[in-house]
């Protein structure tokens, strides 16, 4: 799990291992060298990686945080004021909102980091395929994604996990999981798309394919290593994306249900008593907002630094 | 361009029946059993299962159900939902509710970003700019869910400014709140793309030559510059119609908005499974057209774009 979390935000990691040379400024940088200069002074990028640092942290290690347990409820502190015991106050169950709101994180980390994956596989693969092979296969599978595009995100989604979350004992990760992994894979394989064709053509390959190297070879080892910087940060935002879409399916009640902690439950329940108390809507939707806000900036550093073009 | 009409015209051909095989194929199929369903808990006699089989196409292979669905459909009957109202029936109401409060919010959302960012394009790198920047970095990254409440929370509960919830017959004022809610979800996208292309313009050759021609500069920005850069701003138009029918799911639940999105919302949370399909089928639909219809603009507005 812990693995699978640094690999997602992994452009902050990689270049981390060149600090120095990046320090020896005659000798010449290489891209992800340069970058790593050029996010050391970004403060953004700092304030991003913070928080991403502190939601994992809470993610993994909810009790590190808390010591109050999210499940234990108790009627007679409904919608009980804050204190030092309970931070945030109780919610209409009499449930500690502090620890609720901590354990949520896991939920959405959970989904988001899973879908994105998956939808990282199924990009990847896709990418690779049209833009290495071209001619029919190219165009078959980039109308295929003109046609997933044509449908509103949100509406595909409630179709899908509605469809997955017919199990009613599950509590929906596995049905958000899979629904968020098989819509949000487009934009990726665009991305990896273009990058392919321009590094395919480049004089490296050229040489490597002349000294007999095979598709296999020449996609995996040198195609995809110099054509990947984009595409993960493509998946940095969308993983900020995903626990949006997750806090969004939960809120209609198609996403996490059941005994499942997760921001978009929370805000949905708080809101029908938001007169009476408004806490137990505030903190998940502080929380949500920051995590979704750190993956976001954090994606736009490491683009910035990364491509100055766009700057 | 009519070249270009009709391929457009076969590729929305192609995507509606992808869309709505993949959502009838989605919902309806590999049911355990509908008539058990439909009837609850008591036992069902021979005879009426075999009415209702045969009135329902139930025997039928799957994709001829998909045909009758289609029939139905295009003729204007898109079924009835579990309650018993004929969803053409709902969809007049609640169209008008929800095409008034997308028109606010496009409206609102257009006249704030183009000010803004024509603003921010002309003073690149000012405290403006960077303000802007910033702000639309935080509203970019406010998921709906977030927005949407805590707008009805500061503005509707605490300070009172606007009515919190719309009721079954929204007025305008009542609309201004939701619909400036579901606008922010397309303004951070639009003020900055103004933004780079007002930067991008006021470097141009036609620029300097109005400029040479001693035209004030007035008239410069506010005629020359502004109208070309309105052209990518309409474009987003078409993509934002699917965002904010994502957000107006979100928006009219929260705000008890009687328009699509809250109908939709109702039909998730009743597992009413035809209405969900009729009312997803049609989002879908307009979506389609809206896109079509925007990319046609597209080249009417900009000679430059030719459709081969």
């Amino acid at each position: 799990m812990s693995e699978s979390i640094t690999a997602a935000a992994g452009p902050s990691g990689a270049p981390m291992m060149e600090p120095k040379h990046a320090d020896k400024r005659d000798k010449p940088r290489s891209l992800a060298g340069d970058a790593w200069v050029d996010l050391r002074r970004n403060k953004i990028f700092w304030f991003a990686a913070t928080l991403v640092v502190l939601i994992l942290a809470m993610a993994v290690f909810p009790k590190l945080f808390t010591s109050a347990d999210p499940r234990d409820c108790i009627l007679a502190r409904q919608h009980g004021g804050a204190s030092g015991s309970a931070l945030f106050g109780y919610d209409f169950q009499g449930c500690d909102v502090y620890a609720r709101t901590i354990y949520g994180a896991r939920a959405s980390i959970e989904v988001g980091v899973l879908a994105t994956l998956l939808s990282g596989i199924i990009g990847l693969l896709f990418g690779l395929a049209t833009g290495y092979f071209g001619g029919w296969i190219d165009a078959v599978l980039s109308r295929f994604i003109d046609i997933i595009l044509g449908i509103p995100f949100l509406l595909a989604a409630i179709v899908l996990a509605k469809r997955f979350s017919s199990d009613s004992n599950s509590n929906g990760v596995v049905a958000v999981t899979i629904t968020l992994g098989i819509l949000g894979w487009t934009t990726a394989a665009r991305i990896m798309r273009s990058s392919v064709i321009s590094a395919k053509n480049q004089d490296y390959v050229a040489a490597a394919r002349m000294l007999g190297a095979g598709p296999g070879r020449l996609m995996l080892r040198h195609i995809l290593p110099n054509s990947i910087a984009s595409f993960i940060v493509v998946l940095t935002i969308l993983l900020g994306a995903n626990i949006a879409s997750e806090a969004t399916l939960s809120f209609l009640g198609i996403g996490l249900k059941g005994d499942a902690i997760s921001w978009g439950i929370a805000i949905s329940d708080a809101g029908s008593y938001v007169r009476v108390a408004p806490a137990p809507l505030i903190w998940p939707s502080v929380f949500l907002a920051a995590t979704v806000l750190a993956f976001i900036m954090l994606g736009d550093a490491v683009r910035d630094a990364f491509d100055p073009k766009l700057r | 361009m009519f070249r270009y009409i009709v391929r457009r015209l076969l590729q929305m051909v192609l995507t509606f029946f992808g869309a709505t095989f993949f959502v009838y194929a989605l919902m309806f199929a590999n049911q355990d059993d509908p008539i058990q369903a439909l009837a609850g808990e008591r036992p069902i006699t021979e005879s009426v299962r075999q009415a209702l089989t045969e009135r329902y196409h139930l025997d039928d292979p799957f994709l001829l159900q998909y045909w009758y669905y289609m029939k139905g459909m295009l003729t204007g009957d898109f079924g009835t939902s579990l309650t018993g109202r004929k969803i053409s029936d709902m969809m007049e109401v609640a169209w008008p509710v929800t095409i008034k409060l997308g028109l606010i919010a496009i409206v609102i959302a257009a006249a704030v970003a183009v000010t803004s960012g024509v603003i921010a394009g002309i003073r690149r790198g000012s405290i403006f700019d960077n303000v802007t920047l910033v702000i639309t970095l935080i509203i970019l990254s406010l998921p709906i869910v977030v927005l949407a409440p805590l707008a009805q929370l500061i503005f509707g509960i605490k300070l009172g400014w606007f009515p919190p919830t719309a009721g079954a017959t929204p007025t305008f004022w009542a609309l201004l709140l939701p619909a400036l809610v579901l606008g922010s979800l397309v303004i951070a996208t639009e003020l900055r793309v103004t933004r780079s292309s007002v930067a991008e313009n006021l470097r141009s050759d036609y620029v300097r030559t109005a400029r040479a021609k001693g035209l004030s500069r007035k008239r410069v920005i506010g005629v020359h510059v502004l109208r070309n850069s309105l052209i990518p701003v309409v474009t987003l138009i078409g993509v934002d119609i699917g965002g904010l029918m994502s957000g107006a799911i979100v928006t009219e639940r929260i705000f008890n908005v009687p328009g699509v999105g809250f109908n939709l919302f109702r039909g998730i949370r009743t597992e009413d499974g035809p209405l969900v399909v009729g009312f997803v089928s049609i989002l879908v639909i307009v979506f389609l057209v809206v896109n079509l219809l925007v990319d046609l603009l597209y080249a009417a507005l900009d000679p430059r774009i030719r459709y081969e």
